[in-house]
C-alpha cells in the first residue's frame, strides 16, 4: 500500500505541469492568441495523451486513471485552453465498444450534463451538449443508440462554435433534429456496466480538472496578497485574508487525497467500488472548488470583479468540471441511494 | 501509486480482522460516554497484547519496526468492525524519541506504549491557551529534583495517569519561549490536586485540571536541554494534531456507520436535510481515511515534523464537525428532549475539535505565514 506517485508518475507529473504553464493562458487576453492555442494543442497531441485510454491490444487502456487524472490535474492548473478530458473520454468509450478510436471528438450529454445523451431515432429530439470536443474545425461528438439490452454508438456533427460560461473548453449545444450518423465496427454493446465504468473515470478526470484548477488559481491569490498593498502593507499580512487562504489550501489538500484514489479505482477496483469513490470525490472536490475560487475572487477584490482578471476564467471552468458527471448534489443524492436505502421505504 | 495490499499486508489485515472479531469490546463512542474512558486502559493493553499496536515503532521498544502504512489497516479494519480507535499517544512517543535521552527513551517509551504506564500532558493553563509559551507553572531546581508550582488545565486523563508530560518554566530571565523545558513528572504523589472537569456535553473522565504545588520530579526526568521545552512541545503539538498519528480515522467511521444505520433501519423517517447531512459526513470521514493513507505513505520516506499537522487538524476539524451536525440533524426533536441523547452529546463534542490541540484560528495562522509565506501579521 503505497499513495505516493511511483517515479514515472512524478515525471509524468512534472512534464505535464511544465507544459502546461508554458504554453496555457497567462492573462484573458491570452485565450485569443491562436497561435499559442495551437502550439498547446500540437503539444498534447505530440505527447499522445489524448490516446491514453487507447485498446492496448488486449481491451485493456494504454494508460491507468491515474494517469489521465495527473494529465487532467495539470491542464486544470494551468486553465489550458485545450481539450482532454472530451477526447480521452471518446476514446475510452469506443474502446469499450470495440470501435476504432476517432469518430467521435468528444461525447454528447444529456441536457443535465450528467449522462451521456441517448438518441431513439435517425435524429434527435432534445437538445444535446457536446463537451470538450477539440475546437478550431467542425466535428463529431458519440451519441448512444439503444439496441437490444445494450446500447450503439453513433455520431453527431458539430461545428466549432462554443456556447459554454467555461473559456478554455467548448461546450456546444444542438437543438432537437441533429442528424445520427452510424460509427462502423464495433465488436460489442455498450452495457450499463460499461457506461457506469466509464462516468467512474469522468468522475475521476473531472475532479482531477477541479484540484488542478483550486491549486492555480489560489497560487494566483497568495502572490496577489503578497503583492497587493492596502493601508501601507500587503492585504496577505491581515489574517481575515491570511485565513481565507489557509482554509483554501486544506481544502486542496483533501480533495487531492480523495482525488488521487479515485483515479486508482477507476481500473483497479470493482466498478461499484470505483463508482462510490468517484462519488466521494466528486462532491469533496466541487464543494471545495467553490469555495476556493470564491475565496480567489474575494482576496482579488475590486479587480477580481473584472473581466481582465484571469480569476473568472478560473471559476468558470470550474462551474463546467463540477457539473459535469453531476455535481456535489447529484453525488450525495446518489450515496444516500445507495448506503441509506431509498428515502421512503425499502424499493 | 498502489494501494492494494502487499502479501506481507494482507496477512496481517487476515489475522488483525479475526482478532477484531473476537475481541472488540463493543465501548461506546469515545466523546460521548465515561464509560468509554474508563475502559480505555483495557483497550489499549489488549491491542497492545496481541501485537496490534505500536506497529511503526522500534522493537526495542515495544513496537513492531512495520512500515507506516499499517497503521492504515488498522484503522480500516477497527472502522469496518465498529471497534474503539487504537489509543491516541503516538504525538508522546514522537516528542519522546526526538528530543529525549537514550535512557529516557528507554525508561519511558515501553511503558508508554504498552499501556503499563498511563500518561496525560500538562501543557495549557487557564492564562496560557493559545499563547501557550505565556505559560507560568515553574520548576525550580532542588538538588537532585526539580520543584513544581502551578496550574494545568483541558489535561487528558490525568485523573488515571501514572505520568505527566509537563511543560513548565526553568528560567523566568530569558524570553518567554526559551526560559521552558519538558519533563516526565510523576502524578501519584503529595503535592498534586485532581480537579474534574465537566465538558459541555456532560462526560467527566476526559478533561482534567491539576494542581502543582510543591510536587518534586528527579532532575534526570528531564526530557531534552533545558530551555528546548519550547522545540519539544512544538514537536508534540505538530503531531497531536494529525489524525494519522491520533487514529481518529477510526472513530470518526464507526460514527458514520451509527448513524448510516439509523437510517437504514427507518429511511422514510429521515427527510431529505438529514439525509444529505449523513451523506456528508460519510464523504468527509472518507476524505480523512484517504489522506490519512496518503499521509502515512509519505512517511515511507521520513517523518516530518514540520507545520503539516496544522493543515490535517483543520480537516480533522472540520470532519468532526460535519459528523457532529449529521448526529444532531439525525436525532431531530429527540436532542433536545433529552439530554442524554448520543446525538446530542456527539454534537456538542464535536465544537472542542476546533478549539482543543490549538484552535482553529492558530492553524490558519501557522498555515498562512508558515507554509504560504504570507507576511506575519
Amino acid at each position: 500500500m503505497d499513495a505516493r506517485d511511483t517515479p514515472e508518475q512524478a515525471e509524468l507529473r512534472r512534464t505535464a505541469r511544465q507544459l502546461a504553464r508554458e504554453l496555457g493562458p497567462r492573462t484573458v487576453a491570452d485565450l485569443d492568441d491562436r497561435k499559442r492555442s495551437q502550439r498547446l494543442a500540437e503539444a498534447v497531441r505530440d505527447a499522445g495523451w489524448l490516446e491514453l485510454r487507447h485498446d492496448a491490444g488486449d481491451g485493456a487502456p494504454l494508460a491507468s486513471g491515474v494517469e489521465a487524472a495527473i494529465i487532467a490535474d495539470a491542464l486544470g492548473e494551468a486553465v489550458a485552453d485545450v481539450a482532454f478530458a472530451g477526447p480521452v473520454l471518446a476514446a475510452d468509450l469506443a474502446r469499450r465498444a470495440g470501435a476504432r478510436p476517432g469518430d467521435g471528438a468528444g461525447v454528447a450529454f444529456a441536457p443535465d450534463l450528467i449522462d451521456a445523451a441517448v438518441v431513439f431515432g435517425p435524429a434527435t429530439t432534445t437538445p444535446i451538449h457536446a463537451i470538450d470536443c477539440a475546437t478550431g474545425s467542425p466535428t463529431q461528438a458519440y451519441i448512444l443508440v439503444p439496441e437490444g439490452a445494450g446500447y450503439r454508438l453513433a455520431c453527431v456533427q458539430v461545428d466549432a462554435a462554443s456556447d459554454g460560461a467555461d473559456l478554455t473548453r467548448m461546450l456546444r449545444s444542438l437543438p432537437a433534429g441533429a442528424p445520427v450518423v452510424a460509427v462502423p465496427d464495433q465488436s460489442r454493446l455498450l452495457t450499463r456496466a460499461d457506461l457506469d465504468s466509464w462516468a467512474t473515470l469522468g468522475l475521476a478526470l473531472t475532479s482531477a480538472d477541479l484540484i488542478g484548477l483550486m491549486r492555480g488559481v489560489l497560487e494566483l491569490s497568495v502572490a496577489y496578497a503578497k503583492d497587493r498593498r492596502q493601508y501601507g502593507v500587503a492585504i496577505g499580512s491581515f489574517q481575515a485574508v491570511q485565513h481565507l487562504l489557509a482554509e483554501a489550501h486544506c481544502l486542496i489538500e483533501g480533495a487531492f487525497s480523495v482525488a488521487l484514489h479515485a483515479s486508482w479505482a477507476v481500473d483497479d477496483r470493482a466498478p461499484d467500488e470505483a463508482r462510490a469513490a468517484g462519488r466521494v470525490a466528486k462532491a469533496y472536490c466541487a464543494r471545495a472548488a467553490r469555495t476556493v475560487c470564491e475565496t480567489a475572487v474575494q482576496v482579488h477584490g475590486g479587480m477580481g470583479n473584472t473581466w481582465e482578471c484571469i480569476v473568472h476564467v478560473y471559476l468558470r471552468r470550474a462551474l463546467l468540471s463540477s457539473r459535469w458527471f453531476g455535481d456535489d448534489g447529484e453525488q450525495l443524492r446518489q450515496l444516500e441511494r445507495t448506503r441509506l436505502g431509498a428515502p421512503h421505504g425499502p424499493a | 501509486m498502489d494501494l492494494r495490499d502487499s502479501p506481507a499486508e494482507a496477512e496481517f489485515r487476515t489475522r488483525l480482522r479475526a482478532w477484531i472479531a473476537a475481541n472488540n469490546p463493543g465501548l461506546p463512542v469515545s466523546s460521548t460516554d465515561d464509560e468509554y474512558w474508563a475502559r480505555q486502559a483495557e483497550w489499549h493493553t489488549a491491542l497492545y497484547d496481541a501485537g496490534f499496536f505500536g506497529l511503526s515503532w522500534p522493537s526495542r521498544f515495544g513496537g513492531h519496526d512495520l512500515p507506516s502504512v499499517f497503521d492504515v489497516i488498522l484503522d480500516d479494519e477497527l472502522a469496518v468492525a465498529g471497534a474503539p480507535p487504537r489509543p491516541s499517544l503516538g504525538y508522546l512517543v514522537q516528542g519522546i524519541a526526538r528530543h529525549a535521552s537514550q535512557s529516557i527513551q528507554e525508561r519511558f517509551l515501553p511503558g508508554l506504549i504498552s499501556g503499563r504506564e498511563r500518561w496525560c500532558q500538562g501543557f495549557s493553563e487557564p492564562d496560557a491557551g493559545s499563547d501557550l509559551a505565556a505559560l507560568r507553572t515553574t520548576a525550580t531546581r532542588d538538588g537532585d529534583e526539580f520543584v513544581i508550582n502551578g496550574h494545568k488545565i483541558w489535561t487528558s486523563y490525568s485523573d488515571v495517569a501514572d505520568w505527566c508530560f509537563l511543560l513548565a518554566r526553568t528560567d523566568p530571565s530569558v524570553a518567554k519561549h526559551k526560559g521552558l523545558s519538558a519533563f516526565a513528572v510523576p502524578m501519584r504523589q503529595p503535592g498534586i490536586e485532581q480537579r474534574p472537569l465537566r465538558m459541555i456535553n456532560g462526560i467527566t473522565t476526559e478533561f482534567g485540571q491539576v494542581l502543582f504545588d510543591g510536587a518534586r520530579v528527579p532532575a534526570e526526568n528531564m526530557i531534552g536541554e533545558p530551555g528546548e521545552g519550547w522545540r519539544v512541545a512544538m514537536t508534540i503539538v505538530s503531531h497531536e494534531r494529525e489524525p494519522g498519528e491520533l487514529g481518529y480515522v477510526a472513530r470518526y467511521a464507526k460514527m458514520v456507520k451509527d448513524l448510516e444505520q439509523t437510517v437504514r433501519a427507518d429511511p422514510g423517517a429521515f427527510g431529505s436535510e438529514q439525509r444529505e447531512a449523513v451523506a456528508w459526513a460519510y464523504v468527509q470521514a472518507e476524505m480523512l481515511r484517504l489522506h490519512v493513507c496518503r499521509r502515512l505513505s509519505e512517511r515511507l520516506e521520513r517523518v516530518d515534523h514540520g507545520p503539516g499537522g496544522s493543515i490535517d487538524k483543520l480537516l480533522m476539524t472540520w470532519v468532526e464537525q460535519a459528523v457532529g451536525a449529521a448526529a444532531l440533524a439525525v436525532a431531530g426533536p429527540r436532542a433536545v428532549i433529552d439530554t442524554n441523547d448520543v446525538g446530542l452529546k456527539i454534537y456538542l463534542y464535536s465544537r472542542a475539535q476546533s478549539v482543543m490541540g490549538g484552535t482553529s484560528q492558530i492553524q490558519k495562522n501557522i498555515i498562512a505565514t508558515r507554509i504560504l509565506g504570507l507576511p506575519a501579521a
